[in-house]
């Protein structure tokens, strides 16, 4: 039933700004500190009091515009969004919303081999609002330590096809905002949230189904899984011959299932108007040249160039350019040791692995890092080794030679020392030994492997070979 | 001569050369106010604890001879939508009743910093929505000139206060003209600014686009003294104008022949009381007299501008007041409820008839579907009006109008007939729609007696014209 659908996602990012000021006041944005230490009148939204625009949030805004390959507006406008919650305490939340200041981007992502564009709609800024917490013995308590946090709304096209693709993307982006600077995109502290629209339609269809919006993803596996749940659920409810109801869906992580929290019928009418309290932006064509010129070599020229100068594959060099600290890392080890493709192997294979797995920054420096290379390199251990000596690495902080030499863990490759391991593994296997004699040449390999397990993986697997066959035939 | 019948400069005199103190000055304004305010019923609140306090520190300094500031030995009120750290600002609703804002507007401190003293809070139109202070939850106030009558509103207290000298300056706020129909009912002189002039920071917004805070006086040269010291721009306000302020004090006895006074005839059409008619006709007379040359013309726009005003206005309020929920600060009803609930009860209870009114007028206006109907087309209209008095504006320094088409009426009459209160605002509407200066002074007084006020209004930022024009009428009628 899957195979004959297709899913089409679109997504709605918001980022908070690393700015030091709110968007609208002077307040700190500092993340975790006592609730309601960072406010005044203004993020309060207490009568009489007036927004100011931080133009540190424009400039910030822009460059995520341009780093997506946006275009950007000479005009902005800012509007008012009317609700009613708790924590909003305007009972608005100033917002863009038909003249955002960057539209019509795209970034592109590589699954696998395979280029493919995403494109923007728009990114415009906005406020954003305070904390809601329920204390069982309080009541629902309001943090408005949040509000008036400057955030940028990235709005996708609905080009994506896949929870792989959707993936994909998310990292993309983080990947360019955190080479920008503009963001630290921490899910887990709500700096990078995302709201899913999915629909369905049947492969070939040109036209769009009927989507929903998915909230409440605080993790990329749990978009993942909010995504793979949501196509089945929509399939279900049309061979059921069921219509999917446009409406706003809450992610249940621990239930691993959405549950509907409002649909179209009572979605809010948020009459948007332009909020008379703020002047037009306006963005000056040099403004946006300097901002231009002032930005970091980013994912995709690093991908390129990784491709041109060390013939990296698109894939590889994908995986290393989309993180800024892995990709600098990738830089400073070949600084220490240029063996390009050897570095982004072990890199992509172990490192990312153990980056990814600790949630954490690269625990080992770039130049222990191309110590071990170097090991492999000149053949001292091989790469299963490594995988062993890079866990201590990154536990202990040691050097490669230091655990190397601890753990005598370098390949065995004396003769006499091997054959000293070889001759008993000979001795108990004569089966396997009469096997190869009589013509069985993959009976070797198991043999080989017997050596391997003896010595517990360091003996030098092409002597080893040699000397097998040899000895063996001498018999 | 008494101290409630001394004018600024008067005042200042008196202090300066140390003839009289502030407290003193101070003292007997308080006794003035306590003597006449249980008719009258301006004030809403008064600090006469603070004021002495404040009046005596400012001459002790004084008498230790360092410098005091501009606003020293002048006594002040302002309107309560004004937000004051020392004393309660409600905006006339039950919604704000006790409310103490943690910060004071930035007109409260421009007053402070030159050592002016602020005697208390007057009463307004339930967040400055009204043309008569009837609708304050807390008080009616009443006209000083015949106690049966409105002072007008929304800055209803603001005008009482300074006719029945109870202060010498207030503030008032004027969205569509809260502050020149009161100053004409009140027979005084009101100024509402061109948009930007003073800091919106404060002001407890009604409609952001067209609110402006503008001086209350008796007399021109008074209200030219303070727009020296209020005007000016504000970075806690965006949209406050950062254009050089002029010294209008220079501008008062400026010669005003040759000047070009454009009159729209089609506001003398039906529908104004003759006695106001014949007022306007007398100041015409009067400003020809003076070597001024004034020509009728036709404001066409105009006639669209209150139906543009009336969405415009509540469409922002709608916004403005979303924020007066029961949540934070402010009214909360008594019980348990959920939140919808609450929002509902707070609301419902919390507002008065006409706040209601307009933020439903609002709502719906702004609503899917009505938006290109009613905000889109009035924001048209707003830009046409706009263009219209700039074309007049490049022919003419000024243009003439009667301030309200009636004078003060009785109490209770117009609280029926919200679209007949409404009209009350023709020629005043206009202005705050183009974002114009005007100022309304009294021309003479209707066969009653009551006072009947007529408007000057003037391109943006031209305050200079609009003072010396006005300062050589309110001369030339006393000669007349």
């Amino acid at each position: 039933m899957h195979k004959t659908y297709e899913m089409v996602i679109g997504l709605e990012v918001h980022v908070e700004l690393k700015t030091e000021s709110k968007i609208f006041c002077g307040c700190s944005t500092l993340f975790g500190q006592e609730p309601n230490t960072q406010v005044c009148p203004v993020c309060l939204g207490l009568p009489g009091s007036l927004p100011v625009l931080n133009e540190k949030v424009v400039e910030y805004a822009v460059v995520a515009g341009l780093a997506t390959n946006c275009e950007i507006t000479e005009v902005g406008k800012q509007d008012r969004k009317n609700y009613f919650y708790p924590d909003l305490a305007k009972a608005y939340q100033i917002s863009q919303y038909d003249q955002p200041l960057c539209e019509r981007g795209f970034i592109e992502v590589e699954d696998k081999d395979v280029s493919k564009k995403i494109g923007i709609t728009r990114i415009h800024i906005e406020e954003d609002a305070g904390k809601l917490i329920h204390n069982k013995e309080l009541g629902t308590l309001i943090d408005y330590n949040r509000a008036g946090v400057p955030l940028v709304e990235i709005v996708s096209e609905p080009d994506l096809r896949s929870a792989n693709e959707a993936k994909l993307y998310l990292q993309k982006l983080r990947g360019i905002l955190l080479y920008t600077g503009i963001s630290d995109c921490k899910m887990n502290e709500g700096s990078f949230r995302c709201d899913v629209n999915l629909s369905i339609r049947k492969k070939g269809d040109s036209t769009l189904g009927t989507r929903t919006e998915m909230k409440n993803l605080n993790s990329f596996s749990s978009i993942g899984r909010a995504i793979e749940h949501e196509f089945t659920r929509q399939i279900k409810i049309l061979e059921t011959g069921g219509n999917v109801v446009q409406e706003t869906r809450r992610w249940e992580q621990d239930k691993n299932k959405s549950v509907s929290m409002r649909t179209k019928e009572d979605a809010h009418d948020y009459r948007y108007f332009p909020d008379p309290d703020l002047l037009p932006i306006i963005i000056e064509k040099a403004y946006i040249k300097a901002l231009e010129s002032g930005l970091p070599e980013l994912p995709d020229a690093k991908k390129h160039k990784y491709m041109s100068s060390y013939d990296l594959s698109i894939f590889d060099a994908e995986q290393i350019a989309l993180d800024l600290e892995v990709a600098e890392f990738f830089e400073k080890t070949l600084s220490y040791y240029e063996q390009p493709k050897l570095i982004a192997n072990i890199l992509i294979s172990e490192v990312l692995k153990l980056k990814s797995k600790t949630d954490d920054l690269i625990k080992i420096t770039s130049k222990d890092f191309a110590g071990l290379i170097k090991l492999i390199d000149s053949g001292i251990i091989n790469t299963s080794i490594s995988k062993k000596v890079i866990d201590l690495m990154w536990t202990e902080g040691l050097s490669a030679e230091e655990i190397v030499k601890r753990e005598s863990l370098q390949l065995i490759t004396d003769e006499d020392e091997l054959i000293s391991y070889i001759k008993p593994v000979l001795e108990k296997h004569d089966k396997i030994v009469k096997d190869y004699l009589g013509g069985k040449q993959k009976a070797i390999q198991s043999l080989v492997g017997q050596v391997m397990r003896v010595t517990q993986g360091k003996a030098d697997p092409e002597k080893t070979l040699q000397l097998i066959d040899t000895l063996v035939k001498k018999i | 001569m008494k101290i409630i019948d001394m004018s600024l400069k008067e005042l200042r005199d008196a202090f300066l050369s140390g003839v009289l103190t502030y407290e003193a000055i101070i003292t007997e304004y308080l006794q003035h106010i306590k003597k006449t305010d249980r008719k009258i019923a301006a004030y809403l609140y008064v600090d006469s604890e603070k004021a002495i306090e404040k009046a005596k520190a400012i001459d002790d300094r004084f008498k230790r001879g360092e410098s005091v500031g501009r606003l020293a030995g002048i006594p002040i009120a302002i309107k309560d939508n004004i937000v004051t750290k020392d004393m309660p600002t409600t905006c006339g609703s039950k919604m704000l009743e006790n409310y103490f804002s943690p910060f004071d507007a930035t007109v409260v401190k421009k007053i402070d910093v030159e050592d002016g003293v602020i005697l208390g809070k007057l009463n307004l139109d339930e967040f400055a929505m009204g043309s008569t202070t009837e609708n304050s939850y807390y008080q009616s106030t009443k006209n000083p000139h015949d106690l049966t009558k409105v002072p007008g509103g929304s800055s209803g207290g603001s005008a009482a206060a300074v006719a029945s000298k109870q202060a010498l300056i207030t503030l008032g706020s004027d969205t569509g003209g809260s502050i020149r129909q009161p100053a004409s009912f009140c027979g005084i002189v009101g100024l509402k600014p061109t948009y930007g002039r003073i800091s919106r920071n404060g002001l407890i917004a009604f409609a952001s686009s067209l609110d402006q805070i503008g001086p209350m006086a008796h007399s021109v040269e008074d209200l030219a003294y303070v727009m020296n010291i209020l005007f000016g721009h504000d970075g806690k306000d965006t949209t406050s104008a950062d254009v050089v302020v002029d010294d209008y004090l220079e501008s008062l006895y400026q010669d005003i022949k040759g000047m070009k006074i454009a009159l729209p005839s089609n506001y003398l059409d039906e529908g104004l009381a003759k006695d106001i008619k014949a007022t306007v006709l007398d100041v015409v007379e009067t400003f020809k007299r003076l070597g001024a040359t004034v020509d009728y013309v036709t404001l066409k726009s105009v006639k669209h501008a209150l139906p543009a005003y009336y969405i415009i206005s509540s469409a922002e309020a709608s916004s403005n007041l979303a924020r007066f929920d029961g949540i934070q600060y402010g009214f909360r009803p008594e019980g348990e409820f959920s939140l919808d609930e609450l929002y509902k009860e707070a609301r419902s209870q919390g507002f008065g008839e006409e706040v209601k009114r307009r933020i439903l007028l609002g709502t719906y206006a702004l609503s899917s579907g009505y938006y290109d109907a009613y905000y889109k087309k009035a924001q048209q209209v707003r830009s046409m009006i706009k263009s219209d008095f700039d074309m007049l504006f490049k022919t003419y320094d000024l243009v003439l109008s009667p301030t309200a088409p009636t004078t003060a009426y009785n109490i209770g009459m117009k609280c029926e007939d919200p679209i007949e209160m409404y009209l009350g605002d023709i020629y005043t509407v206009p202005v705050n729609i183009a974002g114009l200066p005007a100022l309304s002074l009294n021309g003479g007084f209707d066969k009653e007696g009551m006072p009947i006020g007529v408007q000057l209004i003037a391109p943006s930022f031209d305050e200079k014209t609009l003072i010396k024009a006005a300062h050589a009428l309110e001369r030339g009628l006393k000669d007349a």
